[in-house]
């Protein structure tokens, strides 16, 4: 990554958070635990740009990766032009620069996500705070969207992944184990895209053709939450 | 007079139907190119739209015509009920179509709904 050391970028996840979650949630996620989250998102979206690219080829127009990564890196720079002092301000900043500066569909709908849960969210950010903006980020991409899980999106990632953060602060799950399940969730839930038909999106113009191939947004959003995963534990 | 913009991925779409529309309603139509990510990609970029519509808005609200995917996603954002609407509409047709009725001196609700019956009127 531009500007990046390397031994930053490949000594595991999470290296450079203080403390991580280890001294506990007392005072709420906070500032860097954010900027971590987008820092390692970042990584991991450049690592499989070419791998989204390519499941983006089959069906759409082959520049989730490109366009994704392109995102992330900015977002790299506004932080770094203008730290944010607060998790709302990195929320609302990297979802700004998502939106203006990737050009395609994923700015906007990774952007008003981002954007809409730090606009939602109250401090300090406990666990149940994260999975209610969380939730409310999500509603935002299927209002701008228009579209459901099934319908073969990222919304097939991230709206099982809501569902696995706002189970585990009911069943009073720990913030790193919930952030897990909320990755596997994703995960599952982009694989299960594979036999779907896409009803929204430039994929969905394919019909039946669109039938055997992963959502390249589906794809994402679980990069996206293994990231968050990773930079809790 | 209300303004118009036009959306594409491809500046050079967006470019032509804004002149193609403005032959057809005339040099007085407000109407605004927004193709491409302004930086020579395809794409769309929510700064030339909202740069656009401080440049057509004379205060009889915009209307914003996308092609489609990112288009539309974008427009969405800017919405701003009475001021700023979303056309859901063929982009030819649909530019051509609100064209003619904002420079008639038609308001907001007006032009929009011309340019949504471009959807249903048949050519042949």
């Amino acid at each position: 990554m531009d500007g990046g050391t390397d031994s930053e970028m490949h000594g595991g996840t999470g290296g450079g958070l203080d403390g991580g979650l280890d001294g506990g949630l007392d005072g709420g996620l906070d500032t860097a635990f954010f900027l971590a989250w987008f820092e390692d998102a970042g990584r991991r979206v450049r690592l499989q740009r070419d791998r989204l690219t390519a499941l983006d080829a089959a069906i759409g127009d082959a520049d989730h990766g490109t366009n994704l990564d392109r995102g992330f890196t900015e977002v790299r720079q506004a932080f770094a032009e203008w730290p944010p002092g607060t998790p709302v301000q990195a929320l609302v900043s990297a979802g700004t620069t998502l939106i203006r500066r990737v050009g395609g569909a994923s700015g906007p709908l990774y952007g008003s996500a981002f954007r809409q849960m730090g606009r939602s969210m109250d401090t300090p950010v406990t666990q149940a705070v994260f999975a209610a903006a969380f939730e409310s980020g999500v509603r935002a991409v299927e209002r701008l969207g228009k579209a459901a899980p099934g319908d073969k999106t990222m919304l097939d990632a991230l709206v099982p992944a809501s569902r696995a953060l706002t189970r585990a602060v009911q069943e009073e799950i720990a913030t790193r184990e919930a952030f897990e399940r909320a990755a596997r969730a994703a995960e599952e839930g982009a694989r299960a895209t594979i036999p779907m038909r896409a009803r929204r999106g430039r994929a969905s113009y394919l019909g039946e053709r669109s039938v055997g191939h992963e959502d390249p947004g589906a794809a994402s959003a679980a990069i996206i939450m293994a990231a968050l995963a990773a930079v809790a534990s | 007079m209300v303004g118009l913009i036009l959306i594409s991925h491809s500046a050079g779409l967006a470019a032509e139907v804004a002149a193609l529309a403005t032959c057809i309603a005339g040099e007085r139509v407000r109407i605004a190119a927004c193709g491409g990510t302004g930086d020579g990609r395809t794409g769309t970029s929510v700064d030339l739209i909202d740069q656009a519509v401080t440049q057509v808005d004379e205060g009889d609200g915009v209307v914003l015509i996308p092609d489609l995917g990112s288009s539309v996603l974008t427009a969405r954002l800017l919405v701003e009920p009475g001021r700023v609407v979303l056309a859901d509409v063929p982009f030819v047709e649909g530019a051509i179509a609100a064209a003619v009725a904002a420079a008639g001196g038609a308001p907001l609700a007006t032009v929009l709904s011309a340019a949504e019956e471009a959807r249903t009127q048949r050519k042949l």
